[in-house]
């Protein structure tokens, strides 16, 4: 069917010819709005606080006064958190071990955990459902438990190890030296369901045909998953290395319920909470303490992102 | 009816924003969930209507104490209490967030700086009419505890408590203990406990305060109360050797302390007096919370012992409880004569026939029911020649949280290192107090 490509467009909705850019007024307000609104809302919750946040960090300031009652004392802040903060040093390292270790440890516990219920076992729903039920569980209603299970004299941990007298007693969550590994188990409980489920679903685009091949040829198991799996799950591991990354660096509620982030538990995140919320109420301080952790996250950030143009391009 | 090739993407975002406006709208409706009282205009004589109070009365005895407390009120009162409780250390650390948000008319709080240091930043009504009324019952300690820094009042008491070691009477009979007057006893009896199978001293610093009160008691000790009242205000250095010497005393007494202190809540260490496996506690008078009514009868104190003769046993340590008015109370008149019924005898007399671990207040309360270890309190607080609140209410909120509860955690895991300690809480005092 011929049609005049001179002549006005017709605006009846159905018909599928549309010139780009000739747009009706009411096409024109759904646009703005559904790009506006959440425009507005992310400059609102995120870009302004952020902002605010930088430019606080050079202040000193209780909060409780209006703006005329803020104190611009420069880069103070940031000199009396990197020397005579004695948190601040412990809490920098937790949050990188706390990062590496959900790298390495309960990331490759879920990949083996989905390698191995992807071969179709029996009851493999139900062992899904186990490992899956602890991500249900909100990260405070965990450290709540494992804080009963770590109990020094009534849990579960030192009855079952027979250490819960004086003198052989293991102080799991009071020791300093032990108890940020005891956390990060609690971490790993709860982490490895998660990256388990994802990897389930990843597993599932591999080709059976290749996997069949491969055992024709007299592949090995471990050879068969280097080799043809493993790259398989590129785009899932991209998935699963920004899920771990941001449950790292968002780590706050496991450690708060337990002790408040202190005597070993010390967390960038924490620290921020200790000095904004409680008592302290010391934003300047909290804010260059926030401004901290915003240039730690950015760094995956930007290097997600490069990542991910470089590969479209 | 509804012909779905009728539904367009514009159809569909149409429905969607007036669903998206009706909600928002309906939203606006049930913002008022306090109905107000008439305690504006004032032409009212009688208070009426519902007063909100936000209490930090968690554990359950004080929590059923604080209730019989209210329910006097309505009944002698018309006015309805809304009483939120909440969990007593979460109330302390929200209570920034919380008075500068939308906080209950009364609300309850400590006396001393930690009143003042609010107050002064506008963040409670001040209540002098109150005190007007109450006035009579208090000595001029009291009335000074209460008073902000302008001058005016903000706080009314309601119960106060001394610290000391406590211990059970059967077990001191049992092993022939008897209370340490001195430094050098204490460590005797210590010894003593130890070798006989007990733990000397029952301690646990997980939520960081309780330890507050072995530093305040070794402090005033060794180097008077006007020196604590000084370090406490910033006015004194941390380094200097009147407070090494503290630390230096502490160390002497920590291999008697309870192992482990740092992953322990106070009440679990309290469980181990209760069940005789630790011989004394430094706690205040709430350690018999923990106590059931029959065991209680068991519990007895000594005062801190002496260590320094030129300041013996002068000081006692003896934070009070009450409450205050909060900036900008929904229905004043009615929350201010809760405030009058609170810092009367009565209230604090019904209080304490429920919570029998703290003392009265008001001067007019009946002492005559108290029971024997009450009365040793009383009067060991009304002969103490300074009273003093606790470290963290002494000093400024955010010294004594974000500082010294890390200090100390800090010194009882690595006791060694006094000068690196000291050096570090100096630096971060000279920060905050600047």
């Amino acid at each position: 069917m011929a049609t005049d490509l001179a002549a006005a467009p017709r605006t009846s909705g159905r018909r599928p010819r549309r010139r780009v850019g000739r747009l009706t007024t009411a096409d024109r307000v759904a646009v703005t709005l559904m790009v506006g609104v959440p425009l507005a809302v992310v400059l609102a919750f995120i870009w302004f606080p952020t902002l605010a946040s930088i430019v606080l960090s050079f202040s000193s300031w209780d909060g409780i006064g209006g703006i005329d009652t803020i104190e611009w004392i420069g880069t103070t802040n940031y000199e009396q958190i990197v020397t005579i903060y004695p948190p601040f040093w412990p809490a920098f390292r937790h949050n990188l071990i706390w990062l590496a270790f959900l790298a390495l440890v309960p990331t490759t516990f879920g990949l083996l955990l989905a390698y191995l219920l992807d071969k179709q076992i029996r009851g493999s729903r139900v062992y899904q459902s186990i490992f899956f039920l602890p991500v249900v569980i909100s990260l405070a209603v965990v450290g709540f438990i494992w804080q009963l299970v770590y109990a020094p004299e009534q849990g579960l941990v030192n009855n079952v190890l027979g250490t819960t007298e004086q003198g052989n007693l293991i102080n799991w969550l009071g020791n300093p030296d032990i108890n940020l590994w005891a956390v990060l188990v609690a971490a790993a409980w709860r982490h490895a369901g998660y990256i388990m489920i994802l990897y389930l679903a990843g597993l599932k685009s591999v080709d059976p045909a290749l996997r069949e091949a491969a055992a024709i040829d007299g592949a090995s198991e471990w050879y068969a998953f280097r080799t043809i799996v493993f790259p398989a799950l590129k785009p899932i591991n991209i998935v699963v290395l920004v899920v771990t990354v941001i449950e790292a660096l968002r780590a706050f509620d496991i450690v708060y319920v337990i002790n408040r982030g202190r005597n070993g538990l010390e967390l960038l995140s924490v620290l921020v909470t200790d000095n904004i919320i409680g008592e302290a109420s010391r934003i300047g301080y909290g804010s260059a303490l926030a401004v901290i952790l915003l240039v730690i996250s950015i760094v995956p950030i930007v290097v997600f992102v490069a990542n991910a143009f470089k590969e479209e391009s | 009816m509804y012909d779905v090739r009728m539904m367009t993407r514009r159809s569909v975002l149409q429905t969607g924003l007036a669903g998206l406006a009706a909600a928002y709208g309906l939203s606006g409706c049930g913002s008022d969930d306090e109905p107000a009282g008439n305690g504006s205009d004032g032409a009212a004589a009688k208070p009426s209507g519902t007063v909100s109070f936000g209490s930090n009365y968690s554990d359950e005895l004080p929590k059923k104490a604080l209730q019989a407390a209210l329910d006097g009120y309505a009944k002698s009162s018309g006015v309805e209490v809304d009483l939120n409780t909440v969990d007593h250390n979460t109330f302390q650390e929200q209570i920034n967030n919380y008075l500068q948000g939308s906080p209950d008319d009364v609300f309850a709080w400590f006396a001393g700086y930690r009143m003042q240091f609010f107050a002064e930043r506008g963040l409670a009504t001040e209540i002098s009419d109150v005190w007007e009324e109450i006035g009579g019952q208090y000595s001029e300690a009291f009335k000074t505890a209460s008073t902000g820094l302008d001058g005016k009042q903000y706080f009314v008491p309601f119960y106060y408590y001394p610290w000391a070691v406590f211990y059970r009477k059967s077990v001191f009979e049992k092993n022939g203990y008897e209370p340490a007057a001195n430094f050098d006893e204490f460590k005797a009896l210590a010894q003593q406990m130890e070798s006989d199978g007990l733990t000397p001293l029952a301690f646990a610093d997980k939520d960081g305060w309780p330890a507050f009160g072995t530093f305040d008691y070794l402090n005033m000790r060794t180097n008077g109360y006007d020196f604590h009242v000084s370090l406490m205000r910033g006015d004194e250095s941390w380094e200097s050797a009147q407070v090494k010497t503290v630390f230096e005393n502490w160390r002497e007494l920590l291999p008697y302390h309870q192992q482990g202190a740092l992953g322990r809540i106070w009440q679990d260490a309290a469980q181990g007096l209760v069940d005789k496996e630790a011989g004394m506690m430094v706690m205040g008078l709430f350690v018999g919370n923990q106590f059931s009514d029959k065991d209680r009868e068991d519990l007895d104190f000594f005062p801190f012992p002496e260590i320094n003769p030129e300041h013996g046993q002068d000081a006692v340590e003896a934070p009070i409880d009450g409450f205050m008015l909060s900036q900008d109370p929904e229905n004043e008149d009615a929350a201010k004569d809760l405030l009058t019924y609170l810092g009367g005898a009565e209230a604090q007399s019904v209080y304490l026939n429920v919570d029998p671990n703290n003392i009265a207040a008001s001067t007019e309360a009946d002492t005559s029911s108290y029971t024997p270890i009450q009365q040793k309190a009383n009067e060991l607080i009304t002969g103490a020649a300074q009273i003093s609140q606790f470290l963290d209410r002494d000093t400024r909120p955010d010294f004594a949280s974000t500082v010294m509860i890390p200090a100390i955690q800090k010194f009882l895991r690595e006791p060694d290192d006094v000068d690196g300690l000291v050096k570090s809480i100096e630096q971060q005092k000279k920060a905050i107090f600047a």
